[in-house]
């Protein structure tokens, strides 16, 4: 393993991530602030508790999976699409590495930021809500499960895109409306049982319900299951990666 | 000592049917320079992308060090610099973490002053601290030098180094070129100014549609292929040819005031011995001689052209 090699990348993007400080953290913490005060305050003081969770708190991990996957696709994707957009990608492919040791540069930075940024809201969230965690060691898990799964589809996709329309478009089109809809805001038990249904479809709902478990102990499906689903989901995404560097797919010709 | 690069047999076809390399083989010694010769789309950035690994070839094998590229590509890259053809570098970042950068990404450990040495080399040790951005066109092509040579590649490969770049540039860039051959880097460099192959070159290889035409030494390719103009500068003006010179290759020049003679240096008799004596017989005085070897140019036209008959 050339951890030199992986080192380089990580530090280099880690570097832009610090350049950048500002817009990097201070974004994501303001829009956490607006959710508290527009659904925890507001529209939050009006729900009853759910699952004895005041509404408030009950949102927490829904707000912060939220984010963590939104930076997770957005740093990975911009992060590869950057070098193919201005060039230097020569630099990458004519390195003594193999696609794993890039892969683990540029996932592990970007996974890094995101979880970085987790728990700066999950530190903002403290100041407008009661917050216990049950399983501390399971909400890092999920934590860095689903940044590193989400890195790597990040990854894809800036491998994929021939533009930063396209680099915006399946965050934008796809994992904000998952999310969404995926409990972040209410459990699945509170929809009609049809769409109590449909909901289990959503692969998200599996990352937010044990996320929430190890927050509060309640879960819409098991906690195996969650851990199951993002685990798979992560071995999915390596395999395509490897599948991409193999066949040299939008990189070599 | 074994060739520092060993091409054999190098196909390479694209989707669409281009055939970009068609059977390239070819060894380059170590420590030499190499100038890969050809009109635009001959295919020599298809061959230099090729030995880097960032194409991948249709059938063939390259070893640079004696290290196979598919096989053992981490030893073989790590031999390896590259210049690329176009201006290519993160524009935000400064110059020194970008040569820093790419030192790391080929494995090395981190040698302050060795790349402090290389920024001084190119005269960019001033601007160290400034983004990318802010250089000049000339500036940002020593840039990629720097990054090519921060991991002490034992081969460095220009892809059209001085395209676009001022004559003052251009100088120092041969310099550089041959101040890292005198430090044992092997140089190949694709150009398609023949002044630049010929001020530089130990070797020129020709490429054409994919082709490799030949790779001679310079001195003896242009003394093969060469031709020479005899310029005999007349006492008085002539206004035609006498008919008794008719069998010679002359063309009248300055008004009459010049003959110049084409004459191959190759051939048994260059029939100058002949020629003099009858311009003597015709009664015309000659009052001065210069002979010119032909440039690379006029070689690498007669080689191209040789291909299209």
């Amino acid at each position: 393993m050339n951890w030199r090699s992986i080192w380089a990348i990580y530090q280099f993007e880690m570097a832009r991530t610090f350049r950048t400080i500002a817009q990097s953290v201070l974004s994501p913490v303001i829009s956490t602030v607006l959710y508290f005060v527009v659904f925890g305050s507001a529209i939050g003081s009006r729900i009853d508790a759910v699952d004895g969770i005041s509404y408030g708190a009950f949102i927490v991990p829904g707000l912060i999976m939220l984010t963590l996957l939104q930076q997770s696709v957005s740093n990975a994707s911009f992060g590869i699409y950057f070098p193919k957009f201005i060039g230097t990608m020569y630099e990458l492919l004519s390195a003594p590495m193999s696609f794993i040791e890039i892969v683990m540069g540029y996932v592990g930075a970007a996974a890094t930021k995101a979880v970085m940024i987790a728990l700066i809201i999950l530190a903002t969230s403290a100041l407008f809500v009661d917050l216990r965690i049950e399983h501390p060691f399971w909400m890092l898990a999920f934590l860095l499960l689903t940044a590193l799964s989400f890195s790597l589809l990040g990854f894809i996709i800036g491998i994929w895109a021939k533009s930063f329309e396209q680099l915006q478009l399946i965050p934008l089109l796809v994992i904000t409306p998952l999310v969404f809809l995926g409990g972040a805001f209410y459990s699945a038990s509170m929809l009609p049982p049809f769409w109590e249904v449909v909901t289990k479809f959503n692969p998200v709902l599996y990352l937010v319900s044990g996320f929430r478990w190890s927050f509060f102990g309640v879960a819409d499906v098991p906690v195996g299951i969650s851990l199951f689903a993002v685990t798979g989901f992560l071995l999915l995404c390596l395999g395509f990666i490897w599948w991409i560097f193999r066949t040299g797919w939008r990189l070599r010709e | 000592m074994p060739p520092i690069i060993s091409v054999s047999n190098l196909n390479k076809s694209y989707a669409s049917g281009t055939v970009a390399l068609d059977d390239v083989s070819l060894d380059i010694e170590q420590g030499e320079i190499l100038a890969l010769l050809g009109p635009n789309g001959a295919g020599k950035t298809t061959l230099i992308s090729t030995i880097c690994g960032l194409v991948t070839p249709t059938s063939g094998t390259v070893t640079v060090g004696g290290h196979d590229i598919a096989t053992e590509f981490r030893a073989a890259r790590s031999l390896i610099g590259l210049v690329p053809q176009e201006i290519t570098i993160e524009p935000f970042e400064t110059v020194l973490n970008t040569a820093k950068f790419s030192r790391g990404l080929f494995g090395k450990k981190r040698d302050d002053a060795y790349l402090e040495k290389v920024l001084r080399s190119l005269s960019l040790w001033d601007k160290k601290d400034s983004r990318n951005m802010e250089l000049s066109g000339g500036m940002k092509r020593r840039v990629l030098i720097a990054k090519a040579l921060s991991h002490n590649p034992r081969v460095l490969f220009l892809d059209e180094p001085t395209a676009g770049v001022d004559v003052g540039l251009r100088r120092e860039m041969w310099e550089l070129v041959k101040e890292l051959r005198a430090e044992g880097v092997t140089i190949i460099l694709t150009t398609h100014y023949i002044e630049e192959a010929e001020m530089m070159a130990d070797r020129i290889g020709v490429i054409n549609k994919g082709r490799l035409l030949l790779v001679e030494e310079k001195d003896k390719l242009m003394k093969q292929l060469g031709r020479k103009h005899l310029k005999m500068e007349l006492q008085s003006p002539i206004t035609t040819l006498p008919d008794s010179l008719a069998d010679y290759a002359l063309t009248l020049a300055d008004d009459g005031g010049t003959l110049i003679y084409d004459y191959d240096t190759q051939a048994e008799r260059t029939g100058i011995t002949r020629l003099i004596a009858d311009l003597a017989a015709a009664g015309i005085s000659v009052r001065d001689l210069d002979s010119q070897q032909s440039s690379l140019e006029e070689v690498f036209m007669t080689l191209l052209e040789g291909e299209v008959a």
